[in-house]
């Protein structure tokens, strides 16, 4: 399927300037992606979980950044907007719901970190096989006007994908469905239990799971607190 | 060198614009109050109705000692007030003053995108404060900023998404420049839910639950003192200024005026911005701050099918006229 690269976006083979004499876009490509590098490894193994959240930002940011140099400047500000400013934020919430205690948790580790790691070896593997085969004779004109611009990329995406991305909406569609059955499964629950103790104020079913965790479990502080 | 010199410059201006406007909408705001309140409020410092009063602030909360509590995640806590102002000042850099490509800091393709982008990296801030004080009302706050942001940056994003559809551009520049004075009655709702969601989302009252001083003293902020606290109380000056210029932007038609569009564009965005930032600091003394339901009930029930009813009739009109 990505052998279909189209030509507007890359130019032929055989007059890209090669690996030995890298540009300066090319060298803040290497240097911005291995402080990405880091920031993820870090994020996956410190035992401090909210630093971890918080360093995900940075692995994510610096992947905006990647998208950026490579002129996908729309790509770039959806990354930022989407995984920084709602995913992260929702990790954060989450976090802060349940447990995030300042300092190390001990057992914030996991007995599938092996395994983990060859997943995720694997499915690295797989992903720079696949863009490397894909992409490996192509090379992206950067000094020309930006291919990577609102206009393109929809145009691009409207014209050549939107089979993959009318599925991907009917995705989402059914994880927002099966969202509101949840919810309002839980939701029925809840009134026939919290009518008869308090008897009022359960409509809406985010305030009921926020006022009732957010207690002293929420609280950050000193070790014991776990 | 011509380049450089130039590049330099903007960024220069828009760093001045950044210090000195949100310190004016802050002034305003002291002498606005009072007068709404009927009181004085600081009359005497620097002699003309007491501006200096601001100038003394500052230099108050530069005096004051820079406190850490022993608990707290150190390195979050003292990076977070840097985290909640600079995405302001980036998103300054993209804002139109006037018409043409010399008004504005940078122009950028994607701009509604990088603007709205950026601003919700504010709140990361708000959170990583709410985090590291090891302060329950702290974290409390932490936590309704986050619930906050996450049920207005929907509405927010579908409201200048009916812009963009309108304009046929994600470009600042390029909307300015497609506007029309019939835009003004016909994006009305998108604009009214897209201030109304960025003031929730700069958490002003009346959506000021995640800060409320009676409930958990000051949120996120409770534990900040001297320069980081004002850097906190900065930023929300300044996201002020951005959301009205956004707005005027947005919505309003920016440059646009009855007369000397040309040469005066710029003194229109500003008008226009300086009304919004009135209204801001008018609907802190008129409404109470709702309770933390209310606001999630005014985002999903009423903000969010609002601005979906926007986008719709943005597109029949759009089909329409075509």
């Amino acid at each position: 399927m990505l052998h279909t690269a189209p030509p507007l976006l890359t130019t032929a083979a055989g007059d890209h300037p090669g690996f030995l004499s890298p540009s300066g876009v090319e060298i803040a490509f290497l240097l911005v992606g291995l402080v990405t590098l880091g920031a993820a490894v870090i994020t996956v193994t410190t035992r401090q979980l909210v630093h971890a959240a918080l360093w995900l930002v940075v692995a994510l940011g610096g992947l905006a950044v990647e998208y950026l140099l490579l002129t996908a400047e729309f790509i770039a500000w959806v990354q930022v907007l989407i995984y920084v400013g709602s995913i992260v934020v929702l990790l954060l919430f989450g976090l802060m719901l349940t447990r995030a205690p300042i300092g190390r948790s001990p057992d914030a580790d996991s007995g599938n970190r092996w395994v983990a790691l060859g997943v995720a070896l694997a499915s690295a593997a797989a992903l720079v096989w696949v863009v490397v085969d894909a992409f490996r004779t192509t090379w992206i004109d950067l000094d020309g006007p930006a291919q990577g611009s609102t206009a393109v990329t929809g145009a691009f995406l409207f014209r050549n994908w939107v089979l993959p991305f009318e599925a991907l909406s009917v995705l989402l569609l059914a994880a927002l469905v099966g969202a509101i059955v949840l919810s309002r499964k839980r939701d029925t629950d809840t009134s026939t239990g919290r009518d008869t103790s308090t008897g009022r104020d359960t409509s809406t079913s985010t305030r009921t799971g926020a006022t009732r965790r957010s207690g002293p479990t929420g609280t950050p502080g000193k070790e014991e607190q776990r | 060198m011509n380049d450089v010199l130039d590049v330099a410059l903007r960024l220069a201006v828009v760093f001045v614009v950044f210090l000195v406007a949100p310190l004016l909408v802050g002034q305003t705001e002291h002498k606005v109050m009072a007068h709404m309140q009927g009181r004085l409020g600081p009359m005497y410092a620097g002699g003309f109705h007491g501006w200096a009063q601001l100038v003394a602030d500052g230099v108050k909360f530069a005096q004051k000692e820079d406190v850490v509590p022993a608990a707290a995640d150190r390195r979050v806590f003292q990076l977070a007030p840097a985290v909640a102002l600079l995405p302001y000042l980036l998103v300054l850099a993209v804002i139109p003053l006037g018409p043409g490509d010399g008004a504005v800091g940078q122009v950028v393709d994607a701009g509604i995108f990088f603007v709205l982008a950026v601003m919700g990296i504010g709140v990361l801030g708000s959170l990583m404060a709410g985090w590291a004080s090891a302060n329950k009302f702290s974290l409390l706050g932490g936590l309704r900023t986050a619930a906050q942001l996450l049920s207005y940056e929907l509405p927010m994003l579908l409201a200048a998404a009916s812009v963009a559809m309108a304009a046929g551009t994600v470009s600042l520049t390029g909307i300015l420049d497609a506007f029309a004075w019939w835009w003004l009655p016909w994006q009305i709702v998108g604009a009214l839910v897209f201030f109304v969601a960025g003031l929730a989302e700069l958490q002003r009252p009346p959506f000021d639950m995640p800060v409320a001083d009676s409930e958990i003293i000051f949120g996120a902020y409770t534990e900040y003192t001297g320069l980081r606290f004002a850097l906190f109380l900065l930023a929300e000056y300044a996201g002020i200024v951005i959301l009205c210029a956004l707005t005027t932007v947005l919505f309003l038609g920016g440059w646009h005026g009855p007369f000397g569009a040309d040469g005066l564009g710029w003194l229109w965005t500003l008008l226009k911005t300086a009304l919004l930032a009135f209204v801001v600091i008018w609907l802190r003394v008129s409404y109470p701050r709702l309770r933390e339901d209310q606001l999630q009930k005014l985002a999903w029930t009423t903000l969010v099918p609002l601005a979906l009813a926007q986008i719709a009739l943005t597109g029949i009109v759009k089909v329409a006229i075509n």
